[in-house]
């Protein structure tokens, strides 16, 4: 299983109903319909994965994140999840809004653009930085949208909203003491996990 | 009759059919004494419906599967019923061993409905009372009169819960009904290119086919199988508006744009665009083998069909005591049952916290690519089938 997605786990309590935002082929669905008994479904737009979770009895529902939530009812989810695809959307702020409206909690991993490997290549060799990890050129990418965890924690201070727990780490997931001293330098992903200020 | 025994025995030659057909099969008329009561408020005391079943019946009854049929549909789903038959059921691409209903997994049933006209009992039947055809008296049956029906034909198969029921378009209609009215007798319910109720435009198109075929007049009142003659034209007309609506504007481009069956124009009204010719084909052939009083009834079944409105106009609360497992599907140019009607499904069904995928299939065929093998559609509903046989499986156990 994906490390992020051992994480995320260990978050959501055992039989919640979870909505999961751009849910790729459905590992973590399922992943949390075994090991927690979780309901729910996935958001995916991407024709092949929709067909790996059918193949895999994960319920996922065509429809394009993007758009918005207006057709969930708010409070409908205990925890909207959304992973690896904030950076990939026209309004990642819109988008994050839709989740915790629908959610009661939402959890959303995203790669550090602040990580030193990218500033490295953007400030000395001044090119867009491309990597294992982030494998596109610029004008091919998904990923519209980067940000840094230094502009998500402004973000989620402008818009009030509680962090309940949040880990910065690199991508092995491994307990790493730059990261937790210096995560927007060392850090690879962060996993977040928030509420609205009620 | 003339004398074989001298004639040299020859090879019975047997077509061949592939092997992912059914091959030959022969429907079967069941006969139901118990009486049936219909939305309209009257009785049909007897009736007979006649099905094919594809693939065995485990011994636990966990395997079956219906199909329920659109509006010019009929129990013959898939395989053929001669050796000479030029073309399988209307399903074939669906439903065959290793085919995406698989029938080496599933018992397939599949009926024609109340008030059809291929054998079932319906305007073409004889009216027991007066010992002529039913015609324009046959009542008109609901789509909550045909799932009541089927209810009826499971009790007699010994089915007591179906693995699932697949139904596309009107078909996808009774199959929302199932998961409503028997929650318990259905495990998993797939509603293709369907909508839970028709838009004011649908209704629509069905009264321009109704008016095609009632100002005919050959239809005498809808008595015209009695006075030997046929409202052919009418049920022509009606047949070709609703065939444009199936098509996309694509669809239609690509299979005919333009083009003309000869290069000059004659000034006259013959048909001289190929689209023309298609249409006047298409709304001729129908009439051979469709009932006009039949095709009343299916229209206005369409028409009325409305679940919510039993439940406060809402769908949620209509869907509330639904148990099955869902699939939608749509397509894109599908803009007789559009892609936002299937998606009031789903949406109801997500509020009310059912279980459901769905699926927008890209595919330029309109309406009628809920009829085709379209592979991003076939392989989902194969993938979905066989979670299905996985989880009857585990039934039985």
């Amino acid at each position: 299983m994906r490390r992020d997605f051992s994480v995320i786990s260990q978050w959501i309590p055992p039989q919640s109903r979870v909505l999961d935002l751009a849910c790729g082929d459905g590992e973590l669905l399922d992943q949390l319909k075994r090991d927690k008994s979780v309901s729910g479904y996935g958001l995916e737009i991407d024709p092949d994965k929709i067909q790996t979770c059918l193949e895999r009895g994960v319920s996922v529902i065509e429809q394009d994140i993007d758009k918005g939530l207006n057709n969930f009812e708010s409070g409908s989810f205990d925890t909207v999840v959304m992973t690896s695809a904030l950076q990939a959307l026209h309004n990642p702020d819109k988008v994050l809004d839709e989740m915790l409206r629908v959610g009661k909690e939402c959890i959303v991993t995203f790669p550090n653009f602040g990580h030193w490997r990218c500033r490295l290549h953007l400030g000395i060799h001044g090119r867009m930085p491309v990597s294992e990890f982030m494998p596109y050129s610029w004008y091919d990418t998904p990923n519209i949208h980067f940000c840094t965890f230094k502009d998500f924690e402004d973000l989620c201070h402008s818009k009030r909203l509680r962090v309940l727990r949040r880990l910065v780490t690199d991508q092995q997931l491994k307990d790493n003491l730059p990261a937790r001293l210096l995560p927007n330098l060392f850090g690879e992903v962060a996993i977040y996990h928030i509420s609205p200020k009620t | 009759m003339p004398d074989h025994s001298q004639a040299p025995s020859e090879p019975v030659v047997t077509r061949s059919f592939p092997d992912s057909s059914v091959g030959l099969v022969t429907p079967e008329t069941l006969h139901f004494d118990q009486p049936l009561a219909l939305s309209c408020g009257r009785m049909l005391e007897q009736f007979d419906l006649v099905i094919e079943t594809y693939g065995e019946l485990n011994k636990s009854a966990s395997n079956a599967v219906l199909i329920c049929h659109a509006l010019s549909g009929d129990h013959h789903a898939a395989g053929y019923h001669s050796e000479d038959d030029r073309k399988p059921g209307w399903w074939d691409s669906a439903i065959g061993p290793g085919k995406a209903i698989d029938t080496n997994q599933f018992y397939v049933v599949s009926l024609n409905n109340l008030g059809g006209c291929r054998g079932s009992t319906g305007p073409v039947s004889i009216n027991p009372e007066t010992g002529k055809p039913w015609g324009p008296d046959f009542p008109v049956v609901t789509v909550e009169d045909w799932v009541e029906s089927h209810a009826l034909l499971a009790d007699r198969l010994g089915i007591t819960q179906w693995a699932a029921i697949v139904g596309g378009s009107l078909g996808g209609m009774q199959v929302l009904e199932w998961t409503i009215r028997f929650p318990d007798r259905v495990r998993h319910a797939a509603v293709i290119a369907s909508a839970p109720k028709l838009s004011a435009q649908n209704i629509a198109f069905n009264e321009v086919a109704r008016q095609a075929i009632m100002s005919d007049p050959q239809f005498l009142e809808g008595r015209y199988l009695e006075s030997e003659t046929l409202p052919a034209s009418g049920l022509g007309l009606a047949r070709m508006v609703g065939h444009i609506t199936y098509l996309s504007d694509d669809a239609m481009k690509a299979k005919f744009d333009r083009d003309r069956k000869v290069t000059d124009f004659q000034f006259d009204y013959g048909a001289e665009f190929q689209v023309e010719s298609y249409l006047r084909y298409q709304g001729e052939s129908f009439t051979k083998r469709f009932d006009a009083n039949t095709y009343l009834l299916m229209t206005r079944a369409l028409d009325y069909y409305d679940p919510a409105s039993r439940h406060n106009h809402n769908l949620v609360e209509a869907l509330a005591n639904a148990k099955a497992r869902f699939l939608v599907i749509s397509f894109t140019t599908d803009w007789r049952f559009s892609p936002e009607r299937s998606e009031e499904i789903v949406n109801a069904l997500h509020t009310a916290g059912k279980d459901v995928s769905y699926l927008k299939v890209d595919a330029p065929q309109g309406h009628d690519a809920f009829l085709m093998d379209i592979p991003r559609y076939t392989n989902a509903l194969s993938a979905w089938m066989n979670r299905v046989a996985t989880e009857s499986k585990e039934y039985t156990v």
